[in-house]
């Protein structure tokens, strides 16, 4: 096969000096920016609907608490001298997310308020990005509802009709204000008053977001979209979202709530020939409230999420199963932004718990070693 | 409250009746110092209940020890030290950071004689900076020395060399080594307590921890040939044997390329110091003296402004 | 398709050298043998400066059982017998040819004994593999023989030939099973033989639908199914392979014998078809030079021992080349200087032009690296105690040692961390620690035993 080739020196070639790394020499073109700006752009349908039925003041709002997260994030890595890593996007995620759980008819400071609490506190103090425990929307959140409970409580909000830039044509269309369908839902839970709740908001007007809510949490099909904006870019696992969105479901489709002296409604319902209806109340709690903006943008915020795909449906179990104790039981009459807090708090509880098998083991001698 | 009702009954009564101020306040402070008062006598009685019986001069050994919990000892921290000077027996002159104060304070509970214990520093082995030993490579990676000495031996040319990338500076608990510009890292003689834990640190084996008296030391540890070494860095030992012809005590000679010292002979003279043509050979002397004559006048300075 | 569980899908970057046909590169002027080429001890050299070479005759004996003897690849003067530079140890001892241009074989080397494999008993081609110092070509250069001779209490049930060629930009492999299709299927046959294995699979990525053709007519014959796999990094890993094939899982910290099979690079094959039926000890392999920085990127067949810089320059490597990589890019060796020679091991030559930084950060928790490790470990929690410096808990408590090195970790991570320096340095440190605790143990049983001898003496 080898014939005796002929001797020959080659021209030496110059090489400068090398780089040398430890193996690979390869990375996958995704960067920490390249996701963060992917998340941005699945929430913008939902900020285009935000606009749509909210007027300016849904845009203003959401730049508010943008602008705030941004410099909050620059002047903490500043002051502590680190790189300053904003271009990123993570902060504006973060802003995005808040301004989305919040009225659109709130004073300036509450969203700036809530962006530097969330970033100072929930983020940078841990660390920055990738060291914090809570979703920092949520804290953002969670800490405008005790400071300004006022402005941003959920109970009556201040709902603009659709088409709402002609308010800015000056058609003086006054704002009206209606409680949400969740506030409605918990003031009369039972199967009774399901009927009127129905007329004032159908499913549809749910899924298009006719209804009163927070900016972002209106529009479910805007929602969506994003949502499969993000699984298709490898961006969020779909389990946590089907898991968490599916036990809201069931949890709702099951458990009965107290009307009067009585339980009715789940699978006392049911059991009384009101299947039907009670699938139907299930639906409309997935649509109703922020539990899409939740299960697809902030349950699944990798840094506060588990790391395996166990995890991350055990992680949405349990947030479904929270956001249906809160919404049938609890004082509030939404629940998702704390159910997603409390998973966040249990996240390396599950990590700990739900760590693959090593390849060429059996499950059991490496669950001891843990 | 509600056993401690019915004594309280005829105050709560009148409290109720009369809702003053200083009525509530006196009854605030009434039910709160009790309260206080009942879980003091809990835990009191608890801590002498469960107590855990300890020799005391655990406790007065921990005392004199500087509580850095270096590791310097050979013992997992200054409380398992104290316990085994006094429990195990273990020598009082262990304590490296604690040096011959902590001795003295520890033979003195022990009730034993102190021992020697003369000062080390920890002396850098290397003058290879950034300006003066070669790269070989352009090196990206986990910015520490031992990672970096994996990756087909590390970036400098000279493969016994110091690596520049800080290693040593994160482990000393005592910010005694700190990176100069230059790339090379430098111990703060004043600070250093020889715990050694830069000499575990140390890929290379660069750092030694000696005593202070010696002042003279050969600051390259590489074993190449002369002219390898030369071409790898300007101040690295070739070899050349002008130390040991220098030397009047017999106590300088090249092993395997590279000049070491019999410290045994050796009387920190300074003549190998003045010979070699690399000026890798290092004399501390001059550097000590004034550092101890700096710490002298803080002293006195101190002493003057406690005196004032 | 069948597939192994993680990996990743990197560019492959083939098409630069994938149609090109195997050629050989001209003899340079000095050719540096080293006696370090192989897994295990090096081999020690058997000749002095001076002394006249053939082709294939004996330079380095096996420096034990785990080893492999190193034999001259072409005939000419030993000019010297001394440390030289090697790609990955930093230097070794080498023996040194100044070839005679002759090239002539030594006697009783390439012979065509005109044998038919059933004569060959497994014994004698185990034998005759051993002798050629015949090593794992696809990169780890495992001494053959050794692999042939499992312990008697373990049998081979099936001999599995990678033809994967996992790595982005290599293509020799590749070029093998398209022209020595036969010597590839006649390895095989040996191979299976020597160990005495009830079957023997060809696994081939889906990537190279002509080598699989090639194949299957060929070894259809003998009874060798040809399996295309789903074209993932790192298909082509041992244990990875032999999950995809046979659904068997190599136990942790144990071998693919513990699961009855063997696996074998397609150039190992060849390479023991050449030593058992045409008596040619290791001499020569084929490498692919590839990347943009090559102006003519192709796989050559290279003498052991070719310096590297020849070689580049025959593949038209010119200046402006920013990194040299010996192997794949995956797991490859970045190398600094081209002064090193070809070794037995050495499947590829990559001149990238492009050296991007990475900036490190925090670990995102984003979950790529758990689904792309094909071990199932968790490269994020490895990645996190290392940066603490708890490289005994990496070991003890995440398991990583059974890490790989593959790189499908550190290649995902949007975040940039260098996972798998992390673990290497873990590993590391790991041997350091069991060095020192076994001295310290080795120092105290003497001191006992000294104590004991004093106290009886």
């Amino acid at each position: 096969m080898s014939e005796a080739p002929e001797k020959r020196e080659a021209a030496p070639v110059e090489l400068g000096t090398l780089v040398v790394s430890s193996s690979p020499h390869l990375r996958a073109p995704d960067s920490i920016g390249q996701i963060m700006w992917t998340v941005v752009l699945a929430l913008l349908p939902a900020f285009c609907a935000a606009v749509y039925v909210f007027g300016i003041d849904a845009a203003r709002v959401t730049l508010l608490a943008v602008a705030a997260a941004v410099a909050t994030e620059a002047a903490c890595q500043a002051l502590r001298r680190e790189r300053v890593t904003v271009s990123d996007g993570s902060a504006v995620v973060t802003g995005v997310l808040l301004a989305f759980v919040l009225p659109a008819d709130v004073s300036w400071y509450v969203p700036v308020v809530g962006s530097i609490v969330a970033i100072a506190v929930a983020k940078q103090a841990f660390g920055g990005l990738g060291c914090n425990f809570f979703n920092p929307a949520l804290i953002g959140r969670a800490f405008l509802q005790f400071a300004f409970a006022d402005q941003v409580t959920l109970a009556k909000w201040r709902f603009l009709p659709a088409h709402a830039f002609s308010d800015l044509l000056g058609s003086g269309v006054d704002a009206v204000s209606q409680a949400t369908p969740l506030a409605v839902l918990k003031g009369a839970p039972g199967p009774a008053g399901l009927d009127a709740l129905y007329r004032q908001y159908g499913l549809g007007d749910l899924v298009l977001g006719n209804v009163p809510g927070s900016i972002g949490e209106v529009s479910a099909f805007a929602l969506l979209l994003g949502g499969l904006i993000l699984v298709a870019n490898r961006c969020i696992n779909w389990r946590l979202p089907a898991a968490m969105i599916a036990t809201v479901a069931i949890s709702v489709l099951l458990l009965p709530v107290r009307e009067g002296g009585a339980f009715t409604g789940g699978f006392v319902s049911i059991l009384h020939g009101g299947a039907l209806a009670q699938g139907k109340l299930a639906l409309y709690h997935l649509f109703a409230g922020g539990l899409f903006l939740g299960a697809f943008f902030m349950a699944t915020d990798m840094v506060t999420s588990p790391i395996t795909a166990r995890g991350q449906i055990v992680f949405g179990v349990g947030a479904g199963l929270l956001v249906a104790l809160i919404r049938l039981y609890g004082g509030y009459p939404e629940g998702v932004c704390y159910a997603i807090l409390l998973m966040n708090a249990a996240r390396p509880l599950i990590d700990r718990y739900t760590r693959p098998r090593v390849f060429g083991t059996k499950r059991r001698k490496e669950a001891e070693r843990a | 409250m509600i056993s401690l009702a019915p004594p309280l009954m005829p105050v709560l009564a009148a409290a109720d009746a009369a809702p003053s101020p200083v009525g509530t306040v006196a009854l605030s402070i009434l039910v709160v110092g009790l309260l206080g008062a009942v879980f003091g006598i809990i835990l009191f009685v608890a801590s002498k209940k469960f107590a855990v019986k300890t020799d005391p001069r655990v406790e007065e050994v921990l005392g004199a020890l500087p509580g850095a919990n270096c590791g310097a000892c050979g013992l997992a921290g200054c409380p398992a030290y104290a316990e085994g000077v006094v429990l195990k027996g273990l020598a009082v002159n262990l304590c490296a950071p604690g040096g011959a104060k902590a001795a003295k304070m520890i033979a003195a509970v022990m009730g034993v004689e102190p021992g020697e214990s003369e000062r080390r520093v920890s002396v850098l082995r290397c003058r290879g900076s950034r300006a003066r030993a070669k790269e070989r490579m352009e090196y990206r990676g986990v910015a520490d020395c031992r990672a970096a000495a994996l990756v087909l031996g590390g970036p400098k040319a000279c493969t016994y060399g110091c690596l520049g990338l800080g290693t040593c500076v994160e482990a000393c608990p005592f910010g005694a080594i700190v990176m100069g510009a230059d790339g090379l890292p430098h111990v703060l003689e004043a600070r250093c307590t020889a715990c050694g834990r830069c000499v575990d640190a140390c890929p290379r084996h660069l750092y030694v921890l000696a005593p202070e008296k010696r002042t003279v030391h050969v600051l390259c540890s590489s074993r190449d040939p002369g002219r390898a070494t030369r071409a790898a860095c300007e101040v690295g030992c070739i070899a050349c044997k002008a130390c040991e012809r220098a030397c009047k005590f017999d106590a300088i000679h090249v092993v395997d390329n590279l000049a070491v010292i019999d410290e045994e002979k050796c009387k920190n003279c300074g003549a190998c110091v003045r010979a070699c043509p690399q000026a890798i050979i290092g004399d501390f002397r001059k550097m000590r003296k004034a550092l101890a004559a700096s710490a002298r006048s803080a002293t006195n300075a101190g002493g003057e402004a406690a005196a004032s | 398709m069948r597939t192994f569980r993680g990996g990743v899908h990197p560019h492959d970057h083939k098409e630069l050298a994938r149609e090109a046909a195997i050629e050989p590169v001209p003899l340079p002027e000095r050719l540096v043998v080293s006696m370090n080429q192989q897994l295990g001890a090096p081999a020690k050299a058997v000749v002095e400066p001076g002394a006249e070479v053939l082709r294939g005759e004996l330079l380095g004996e096996a420096g034990g059982f785990v080893s492999a003897p190193v034999h001259a690849p072409t005939s000419g003067r030993v000019v010297d017998v001394a440390p030289h530079p090697h790609p990955v140890a930093g230097s070794a001892p080498a023996v040194v040819i100044e070839p005679d241009g002759r090239d002539a074989w030594a006697e009783g080397c390439d012979r065509d004994s005109g044998e038919r494999l059933d004569a060959v008993e497994p014994g004698e081609i185990v034998a005759r593999i051993r002798e050629a110092g015949v090593v794992g070509m696809g990169g780890a250069t495992f001494p053959t023989h050794v692999k042939l001779s499992p312990p008697k209490d373990k049998s081979i049930e099936v001999v599995i030939l990678n033809g994967c060629e996992c790595e982005p930009y290599l293509t020799a492999d590749h070029r093998l099973m398209l022209e020595r299709t036969a010597e590839v299927v006649s390895g095989l046959r040996l191979l299976v033989k020597a160990v005495g294995a009830s079957r023997g699979v060809i696994g081939v990525e889906a990537n190279k639908p002509d080598a699989a053709q090639a194949l299957s007519g060929l070894a259809a014959e003998f009874g060798f199914p040809v399996e295309v796999l789903r074209v993932k990094y790192p298909q082509g890993a041992e244990k990875q392979l032999i999950k995809a094939l046979t659904g068997r899982e190599v136990p942790s910290g144990g071998l693919p014998m513990d699961v009855g099979c063997l696996v074998q690079n397609v150039g190992t094959a060849v390479a023991a078809h050449e030593a058992v039926l045409r008596a040619r000890p290791v001499t020569e392999r084929v490498c692919t030079v590839t990347g943009r920085g090559a102006a003519r990127p192709g796989n050559y067949l290279v003498r052991v021992g070719m310096p590297m810089a020849h070689l580049l320059a025959h593949a038209g490597v010119r200046g402006g080349v920013r990194r040299l990589v010996l192997g794949g890019p995956m797991m490859g060796l970045a190398q600094w200087t081209a002064d090193v020679p070809v070794l037995k091991g050495t499947s590829g030559v990559l001149a990238l032009m492009d050296a991007p930084e990475w900036k490190t950060r925090a670990c995102i928790s984003c979950g790529r690296c758990v689904e792309g490790c094909p071990s199932y470990l968790v490269p994020s929690r490895l990645s996190i105690l290392a940066e603490a410096g708890a490289f005994s808990e990496m070991i003890d408590e995440a398991n990583a040692l059974d890490c790989i090195e593959c790189g499908v970790c550190t290649y995902v991570c949007p975040a940039r961390r260098p996972i798998v320096q992390w673990i290497r340095q873990a590993k590391w440190e790991a041997r350091i620690r069991k060095m020192k605790a076994d001295r310290v143990r080795a120092e105290e049983a003497k001191r006992a035993q000294e104590k004991e001898s004093a106290a009886t003496a």
